[in-house]
C-alpha cells in the first residue's frame, strides 16, 4: 500500500491505543451507520457494522475473545474476519476493510461513505 | 508436516461421536480413515424403535450424511468389513483385501445381539434387532404375516413387540425372568407395565423359556416357537432379543486382552498404547455399557487422549432407563430395588396407574423407580448422580421438583402432558413441537446441544427441567444427563470449583495464569468464562488482583444497564430506599436536561432513569452527583425497607436505619450475581424480606435473619437462619453469610441455588454455629469492601474506562469530510 493511495482511498480514524486490548471502540457518522473497530489478543483490528445480525444489538459493547464478539444483548457469536454469526445461527454483520500503519487505523473511504 | 493417520474400525454412534469430539479439539491433526460394515453413513441406533413403529423414516435418523466425511476430509469404507489388524505393521485389513495404515487405532465395533444356541435359530423368518436392515426385515415382515414371537423382554424386545403390534402383527412375548424389564424395574412397577401392554393387545409368556423353533411343512420359513414346558405358539417371525454380546473376536484375534469387552482404561486405552476403543465393545472396569449417554462420555475423554490434550477420565457411568414405547411412561435409576441398609419411600396408585418407589440410603438417594409419571425422572437422577443429601428434602421428595412456582411456561411442569403447540421456553417462544423435532432431526443428545439449536432454555433457564423431559422422552434411555461434574464452560473441563481451588491454593492473579495453569482449549476465553474469571480472581484475592474491564459484561464495563436499542438505564442509589427533595429535583433536572424518555419506580425502591445514550453516562452522573446504584451488576443490588418503628404504629425495630447501615456497609461489593436485600421492622414484613437474598425481620426481641430468598424466576422463600439482638449482630451474620456465598458460589448462581447446592444445614453450621469462623469471613469481607470506590464518581480508582464514552465521529456529513 503506497502513500499515495493511502490518501486518497483510506481515513484514519483513530490510534490502534485507543482501542482496548480484547475491547472494541466505535465510529459515528458513517453513510452505513455506526462502525466497531475490534482489537484482538493477536493484534488484529477488525472493522464490522455495529448491529447484530439478530436484533441489531452493538456489537461493539460485547466481549472479545479469540477472533470473535458476542453480542451484549442475546448472546449471539460472530466471527469478526467475515461478520458471519457462527452456528447454529445464521446471519451476517457486514464486515468493512481496517488498515492499521504506523499505529493508525484506516477505514476504507468507499465504504464508509457507501459509494460502490 | 505430515499428517498421522488414525484409523475408526465401526461407524456407529461412539465411534463417529468421538471423531466429532476430536475434530473440535485438533481438527489438522489426523488423516482419517473409518470402516462401516453397514452400507449406511452414520446414524441414530437409538430411533429405530419410532423407525420400526412408523412414526420415523429411515431418511430421518441419518446423524452425519456422506457430506459430513467429505467435508472433514475423512475417507469411509461403507460395507467392508475388517477381517484383521495387524499390530506389528501397523495395518487394517478388510475382507476383501483392503489394507489402510495407521498411526492411531480406534475400535468403536459395537455388539451384537445373543442368538440362542436353540434349534431352529438359522431358520429363515428368525431375525434379530439391532440395525436398519433388521428393522426394514421386521416392516416387510409385518406386511406378509401375521403371527410374531420376541424372545426377549427387555426394553429392545418390548420396543420390537409394541413397533410389530403397531404394524399389525398379533405379538407375543417371552420372557425368561418373572418379570418384564427385571434389569430395570422392581416386580410392581413391571406389573403395572404389563398391563398397560396388555391393553395395547400384546400377549407375554413370562417364565418361559424357549427350547426350539420349529419350521413350516416345506422347511422354508419359521412356523412356530416350542416352550421347555412343551406348548407351541405361532410365529411366521422371530426376533430373538435375549441380550447383547460385545463384539470383541477381531481385538481378540489382534492379541488384545479381552473380557467380556476389550479392556479399557481410563482414557479408553487398550492393552496396545496405540489403539483406543469406546462403545458397547469395551469393558471398563468391568462395566460394559449398552446405552448412549456413557459412550458419550467415553468419547469426549478419548478424543482428549487422541488430540493428545491428556486431560480428563472417564470413571463410569450411572445410567438411567426409560422406555420408547409411546404411552408407557417408566423410568428407573440406581438401586431402584433396595435392598439391605437401604430405605424405600413409595407411592402407589394402582387404579390412577401410577407407582413411585425411591430408594434412600444415609441421607442419599440412590435409586427410582417410577411409573405412570415420570416428570421428575430428571430432578430424581441428577440428585441421585450428584449424591446430594436429600435429609431436607426428604419430606417432599416423593412430591418432585416442580410443585412449586415456575414461571414461564403456562404452569406447565409435565412435559408429557403437553400439546406441541404449547410454548416451552416462555423467553424465546419455543414450543415443545419445534424441539421435538430439532431432536429428531437434528440429532441432539444433550440440553446443551437443545440450547445451541433452538434457544429453548437458554435464557432464563427456567424451563430447563421440561426440555430435560422432553429430550428423555424423545430418546428415551438414551438421554444424555449434564455430567455430575460441570465445565465452566467449552473452553475448559474443569469445573467451577476446581477453578476457584487453583486460584486460591495456587495463588493465581491474572486470567492468563489460570488458563495457562488450567490448560485452557482457548487463548484468552468465551464470554461465559471471562467474567467468571475476572470475578474469581478479584474476589480471592481483592486488593491484589486487577479487575479486567474487559471481560465485564457490557453493564459492569459502562456502569449503566444496556437496553434493547443500545441506550442505557441510570439507577442512583438511595441508600435503603430513602431520598430528599435536593436528590429529587436533581433527578428531575436532569431527566429534562437529557430528553430522558421514561422515568421509572423500580422493585428495589429506587428511581430509574431510562433510554439515555452512552456518551452522555458521564454528564448524566456528574449532574446527579449521586452514589452508583450498581443496578448493572452481579453485585450488592438494593436494601429495600420498610418504614419501620420512627413512624409505623407497629414496628418494633428502625428498619430504615438497619437498612441503611447494612446497604453502606456492602457498597461496592461484586458477588457471582446480584444480591438484594430487605429489612422490615416487624413481621407484618411489609419490605418482602422474604423472597431476598438476606432478608431481615425485626421483631420485639432483636432480628430474625432468612437467607436464599429470591422472588424471579422461580419463587423460593427465604429460609430461616438465626435469630439475633443488636443491629451489629445483623451485619456480622449477614455479611458473613454473604461473604461464604462470594467465595464458593459459582459465577451467576443466585443465593437460592448455592444454598440449595450446600445445603442449609452446612450454612447453619458455618454462620450459625461457627463463631470463630463467622468473624473471619465478616473480616474478609470488610477487607475486600475497603475503600471500594464509586465508579460513577472515582473513575480511575474504580478502573472505569472512559474512551468508551468518547464516541470517534467522521466530521459532519460523511461525504464533505471525506472529499
Amino acid at each position: 500500500m503506497s502513500l499515495v493511495e493511502t490518501r486518497e482511498t483510506w481515513i484514519a480514524v483513530l490510534a490502534l491505543e485507543d482501542i482496548p486490548m480484547l475491547g472494541a471502540r466505535v465510529v459515528e457518522g458513517a453513510a452505513i451507520g455506526p462502525v466497531a473497530l475490534f482489537r484482538t489478543e493477536d493484534q488484529g483490528v477488525f472493522a464490522l457494522r455495529d448491529r447484530c445480525p439478530h436484533k441489531g444489538g452493538p456489537l461493539s459493547q460485547g466481549i472479545v475473545h479469540g477472533h470473535r464478539v458476542t453480542c451484549p444483548l442475546h448472546g449471539w457469536n460472530i466471527e469478526l474476519d467475515s461478520g458471519e454469526a457462527v452456528a447454529p445461527d445464521v446471519g451476517c454483520a457486514k464486515r468493512l476493510s481496517v488498515m492499521v500503519k504506523n499505529g493508525q487505523v484506516y477505514l476504507s473511504k468507499a465504504e464508509l461513505t457507501g459509494a460502490p | 508436516m505430515k499428517k498421522m493417520k488414525l484409523a475408526v474400525i465401526g461407524n456407529g454412534m461412539a465411534g463417529i461421536r468421538t471423531l466429532e469430539e476430536l475434530l473440535k479439539l485438533a481438527p489438522e491433526l489426523y488423516d482419517i480413515t473409518v470402516f462401516g460394515a453397514e452400507p449406511y453413513p452414520n446414524y441414530n441406533r437409538i430411533l429405530l424403535s419410532p423407525v420400526l413403529a412408523g412414526e420415523q423414516t429411515v431418511d430421518e435418523i441419518i446423524l452425519n450424511g456422506l457430506d459430513w466425511y467429505a467435508e472433514n476430509g475423512i475417507r469411509l469404507h461403507l460395507g467392508k468389513t475388517v477381517s484383521r489388524i495387524d499390530r506389528v505393521k501397523r495395518q487394517v485389513i478388510t475382507t476383501d483385501g483392503i489394507v489402510e495404515d495407521y498411526d492411531r487405532l480406534l475400535i468403536a465395533t459395537g455388539s451384537s445381539p445373543f442368538i440362542l444356541p436353540i434349534p431352529g435359530k438359522d431358520l429363515p423368518g428368525v431375525i434379530t434387532y439391532r440395525d436398519i436392515h433388521d428393522t426394514e426385515c421386521m416392516i416387510e415382515a409385518a406386511k406378509h404375516y401375521r403371527h410374531a414371537v420376541v424372545i426377549g423382554g427387555g426394553l429392545l424386545g418390548l420396543e420390537a413387540a409394541n413397533g410389530l403390534k403397531l404394524r399389525g402383527m398379533d405379538v407375543t412375548v417371552i420372557h425368561l425372568a418373572e418379570w418384564l424389564l427385571e434389569r430395570q424395574l422392581d416386580p410392581v412397577a413391571a406389573g403395572l407395565l404389563q398391563q398397560s401392554l396388555e391393553a395395547k393387545g400384546l400377549q407375554f409368556r413370562l417364565s418361559t423359556q424357549t427350547s426350539e423353533l420349529l419350521a413350516n411343512d416345506a422347511g422354508t420359513r419359521v412356523a412356530a416357537v416350542r416352550c421347555q414346558d412343551g406348548s407351541e405358539i405361532p410365529a411366521d417371525l422371530v426376533v430373538m432379543a435375549a441380550g447383547i454380546r460385545p463384539n470383541t473376536s477381531l481385538a481378540e484375534a489382534a492379541g488384545l486382552a479381552c473380557q467380556r469387552g476389550i479392556l479399557v482404561n481410563d482414557t479408553l486405552q487398550t492393552y496396545d498404547p496405540r489403539i483406543y476403543a469406546v462403545g458397547e465393545c469395551v469393558s471398563h472396569r468391568g462395566m460394559a455399557y449398552g446405552l448412549v449417554a456413557p459412550l458419550f462420555e467415553q468419547a469426549k475423554v478419548c478424543a482428549n487422549h487422541l488430540a493428545f490434550m491428556g486431560i480428563g477420565r472417564y470413571t463410569g457411568s450411572v445410567t438411567s432407563t426409560k422406555l420408547k414405547v409411546t404411552g408407557v411412561d417408566l423410568f428407573s435409576a440406581g438401586a431402584f430395588m433396595g435392598g439391605d441398609g437401604m430405605e424405600e419411600i413409595t407411592l402407589s396408585d394402582p387404579v390412577g396407574g401410577v407407582y413411585k418407589k425411591l430408594v434412600l440410603k444415609d441421607d442419599h438417594l440412590v435409586g427410582a423407580c417410577l411409573y405412570g409419571d415420570t416428570a421428575d425422572g430428571t430432578w430424581y437422577f441428577k440428585l441421585l448422580r450428584e449424591g446430594r443429601k436429600i435429609a431436607e428434602l426428604r419430606d417432599t421428595l416423593m412430591f418432585g421438583e416442580n410443585n412449586i412456582g415456575d414461571v414461564g411456561h403456562e404452569g406447565h411442569n409435565k412435559a408429557m402432558a403437553m400439546a406441541d403447540t404449547d410454548e416451552v421456553c416462555g423467553c424465546n417462544g419455543i414450543s415443545k413441537g419445534t424441539i421435538v423435532k430439532a431432536i429428531q432431526e437434528q440429532g441432539l443428545f444433550t440440553l446443551e446441544d437443545v440450547r445451541k439449536c433452538t434457544k429453548a432454555s437458554g435464557s432464563c433457564g427456567s424451563c430447563t427441567g421440561l426440555v430435560e423431559q422432553i429430550l428423555m422422552n424423545v430418546l428415551g434411555t438414551d438421554y444424555s444427563d449434564t455430567p455430575t461434574k460441570k465445565a465452566l464452560c467449552g473452553c475448559t473441563d474443569h469445573s467451577h470449583d476446581e477453578v476457584r481451588k487453583s486460584i486460591r491454593e495456587h495463588h493465581l492473579l491474572s486470567q492468563q495464569e489460570v488458563r495457562q495453569f488450567m490448560e485452557w482449549r482457548t487463548p484468552n476465553g468465551c464470554a461465559s468464562c471471562r467474567p467468571a474469571l475476572n470475578y474469581y480472581l478479584i474476589s480471592t484475592w481483592p486488593h491484589e488482583a486487577a479487575d479486567d474491564p474487559q471481560s465485564r459484561f457490557i453493564n459492569e464495563r459502562a456502569h449503566a444497564n444496556i437496553q434493547k436499542d443500545g441506550t442505557y438505564s441510570v439507577v442512583p442509589r438511595m441508600w435503603g430506599g430513602l431520598t430528599n427533595p435536593a436528590e429529587l429535583r436533581r433527578i428531575a433536572d436532569v431527566a429534562e436536561k437529557f430528553n430522558v424518555p421514561t422515568v421509572k419506580i423500580t422493585g428495589g425502591q429506587r428511581i430509574d432513569l431510562l433510554g439515555i445514550r452512552k456518551e452522555d453516562l458521564p454528564a448524566v452522573w456528574k449532574d446527579l452527583d449521586m452514589p452508583s446504584g450498581h443496578a448493572y451488576g452481579k453485585s450488592i443490588r438494593t436494601v429495600k425497607t420498610c418504614v419501620g418503628d420512627e413512624h409505623c404504629r407497629f414496628g418494633t425495630q428502625s428498619s430504615m436505619k438497619m437498612g441503611v447501615d447494612l446497604e453502606k456497609m456492602l457498597f461496592g461489593m461484586y458477588s457471582p450475581h446480584k444480591v438484594k436485600l430487605a429489612v422490615s421492622g416487624c413481621p407484618r414484613n411489609c419490605a418482602e424480606a422474604g423472597i431476598k437474598d438476606v432478608g431481615v425481620i425485626g421483631v420485639d426481641s432483636g432480628w430474625e435473619i432468612y437467607v436464599a430468598g429470591n422472588g424471579g424466576i422461580k419463587t423460593e422463600v427465604a429460609q430461616y437462619l438465626c435469630k439475633v439482638r443488636t443491629d451489629d449482630e445483623v451485619k456480622e451474620y449477614s455479611g458473613a453469610f454473604l461473604q461464604l456465598y462470594r467465595e464458593e458460589g459459582w459465577y451467576l448462581e443466585r443465593t437460592v441455588h448455592y444454598v440449595s447446592r450446600v445445603g442449609m444445614e452446612v450454612i447453619r453450621q458455618r454462620i450459625v454455629n461457627d463463631a470463630e469462623g463467622r468473624r473471619a469471613l465478616f473480616e474478609r469481607l470488610l477487607f475486600a469492601l475497603r475503600g471500594a470506590p464509586d465508579p460513577w464518581k472515582a473513575q480511575e480508582a474504580a478502573g472505569v474506562d472512559w474512551k468508551q464514552f468518547q464516541s470517534v465521529r467522521l466530521a459532519t456529513s460523511a461525504e464533505g469530510a471525506l472529499s
